[in-house]
């Protein structure tokens, strides 16, 4: 059970976003994708969880190319956590979270027993079960951001796109979400900006940069310093953490260098 | 709530049904609601086939309604009392049943469309196409072969014109981009009713008023029993169809990415709701002109009562919606007899500060604050 990215390119208006990305999700793992604004993170996601059509190459599940899979099939493989935050009405977090069984369901058949189940534990494991009631634009930003992990859980996927998850969290719900994707077994594909959480909270790395891949590997590899200044722009330290091992990086308000712009990647 | 027994052996631990074992979304409330409406419905079309310049009593009326069901027999005294009720209120108080629900249901569907609280289903441009066919064939005495339902046709071929216009204009690169659809019909829209006024313009003064008038702010005053059933065919199918999609629907509310990642193909949806909305609302628009207000604030009402997902919107809507405009229309032709207020200037009066109150009382929300 493999998500395969085969040397995926997008071009949005002529202007090549994504070039040649070739990256893996294998069962279980979690992959994390960094890089800096505009690397085209965002863009490769959504080939995945098909709101756009790669111009060359193609996203894979198990060797069968996605564009090939009809939408409702791949939904049920594929979850994703857009950054589309709203929604126009004001539905309850409960009927929200509930949508997740949409791709399983036919017409206006109801959720059944074993699927409203489900619904209470995505939402307990959120912590937003208390809200269950809530009209859902009355919530904070994070709190809508875990109701929409919740929807997506609840999809029962075998994969999980998440697009900046933290976005809007506190860091106790940074870190349990983070901690909650490990402990599911769930494979998952994960933007995140926070290189700290993403060394600790990922697998694998994959770095963009200008719409191509300059490196992938574990975190201990992958998170350099040389990487940090030639991609991000920004002079760090990294230094393994002390309880974990894990590379984290340091940095003061003197760390970005002047412009990333005409870095070369 | 759980009851426990107060006598026996005590303390012995029985399986409570608890009380969460419900479903969420509570059925037994709706049932009521819905069994409720239809009651309120009945009575109020009993009423409105009743009253009028000429008031029959309810029971007179149901008794004349029942002679022309069972084909029974009524007093040569009463002929004419039983004309005005079966062969001109009975259509058109079941065309306004039908007008009213439909035009909330498309109402309803419109809004999830083109995501926006502000549509209504004339907002393609509809109802100017619609008006300027109507006009058209009347100026100039076309479609001659279609009889008495020549006007009718006019309106609804301009009404399916403007569509066809709307949908291939705002066709693009990425689908039917909402705000491109609206942004196309309300241009649309501006320039079918120079049309129109070009065409009034040039027209005998007597008939021009009163055709614009009846087409811009509609009336069941030309309703006839033989206008019902394609009426009724396309409320029913709106009804029946988009309460199937309801789900769907209520995906598209999340926005065109997540649509996508939950399985919802926007495109192939908006497509369909778009021929859907647009035969719909050209029939309607055809036997009745544009009431206007009916297809916008219905859809909000609505979900103040019952909450914002569509399989019970679309529940309700057809209900509250065809009792409103029973009512409306009463009013309409009765509060000035005999002459007839029109449609459109009633459903907005009643409506409009209804509305207010209820968006100001409820801190209601469409697409945040």
């Amino acid at each position: 059970m493999t998500l395969l990215l085969d040397e995926l390119s997008v071009s949005i208006d002529g202007a090549a976003i994504v070039e040649d990305l070739t990256l893996a999700v294998e069962k279980g793992q979690v992959v994390g994708l960094i890089g800096p604004n505009g690397s085209g993170k965002t863009t490769a996601l959504r080939c995945v969880y098909r709101a756009l059509r790669p111009a060359g190459g193609a996203v894979r599940v198990d060797g069968a190319d996605l564009t090939r899979v009809p939408l409702r099939d791949s939904a049920r493989m594929i979850a994703a956590l857009t950054q589309e935050d709203g929604a126009d009405l004001d539905f309850t977090v409960e009927e929200i979270v509930a949508l997740g069984r949409a791709p399983h369901l036919r017409g206006n058949q109801a959720l059944s027993a074993r699927e409203r189940e489900l619904c209470r534990q995505a939402m307990s494991r959120m912590e937003v079960a208390h809200l269950a009631h809530r009209g859902v634009l009355s919530l904070s930003g994070g709190e809508r951001r875990r109701v929409l992990v919740a929807r997506a859980l609840v999809q029962e996927p075998r994969f999980l796109i998440l697009d900046e998850p933290t976005n809007h969290l506190d860091l106790h719900h940074q870190i349990r979400l983070l901690a909650m994707l490990r402990d599911t077994g769930m494979s998952v594909l994960v933007t995140l900006h926070d290189l700290n959480l993403a060394a600790s909270a990922c697998d694998r790395l994959t770095v963009l940069s200008r719409g191509r891949l300059v490196a992938a590997g574990p975190p201990r590899e992958v998170l350099t310093e040389a990487l940090l200044r030639d991609v991000f722009g920004v002079e760090a330290s990294v230094v393994p953490h002390p309880l974990t091992g894990v590379p984290q990086v340091l940095y003061d308000l003197g760390s970005a260098t002047s412009s990333t712009e005409g870095t070369p990647a | 709530m759980r009851s426990l027994p107060e006598s026996g052996p005590a303390a012995a631990p029985v399986a409570v049904p608890r009380s969460d074992d419900v479903p969420p979304t509570s059925t037994a409330p709706m049932a009521l609601i819905v069994t409720g409406l239809a009651v309120v419905l009945a009575v109020s079309v009993l009423l409105a086939i009743g009253l009028g310049a000429a008031a029959v009593a309810p029971g007179d009326t149901l008794r004349y309604l029942w002679a022309a069901v069972t084909g029974g027999s009524i007093t040569a005294g009463e002929v004419t009392a039983y004309q005005i009720i079966w062969q001109v209120r009975t259509p058109r108080v079941l065309l306004a049943v039908l007008v009213g629900a439909g035009l909330s249901v498309v109402g309803v569907a419109i809004q999830a469309m083109v995501r926006n609280a502000l549509a209504d289903p004339f907002v393609l441009g509809v109802s100017s196409g619609a008006s300027a066919g109507a006009v058209l064939v009347s100026a100039s005495g076309a479609l001659t072969a279609m009889g008495i339902y020549a006007v009718s046709t006019g309106a609804f071929l301009g009404a399916l014109l403007v569509s066809a216009l709307v949908y291939l204009a705002s066709r693009g690169a990425g689908g039917l981009a909402p705000l491109r659809l609206v942004l196309t019909g309300v241009a649309m829209a501006f320039g079918f009713q120079a049309v129109m006024s070009l065409i009034v313009y040039f027209m005998p003064d007597g008939e021009s008023t009163s055709t614009v008038l009846f087409w811009s702010m509609g009336g069941f005053g030309a309703a006839t029993w033989g206008a019902l059933p394609v009426v009724a065919v396309v409320t029913g199918v709106c009804v029946v169809v988009l309460r199937r999609f309801a789900r769907g629907l209520d995906v598209l509310a999340l926005g065109d990415e997540t649509s996508a990642s939950l399985g919802v193909d926007t495109l192939r949806v908006r497509r369909g709701l778009f021929v859907l909305t647009s035969l719909a609302t050209g029939a309607m628009v055809a036997v009745s002109g544009a009431i206007g207000f009916v297809g916008l604030v219905m859809p909000h009402l609505v979900r103040l009562w019952v909450g914002a997902a569509h399989v019970r919107v679309l529940t309700i809507a057809p209900l509250v919606g065809a009792i409103f405009m029973v009512w409306a229309d009463l009013v309409a032709r009765t509060l000035v007899a005999p002459r007839e207020l029109p449609l459109g200037v009633i459903t907005a009066l009643v409506g409009v500060p209804v509305f207010v109150v209820l968006l100001r009382r409820r801190g209601y929300l469409f697409g945040g604050r």
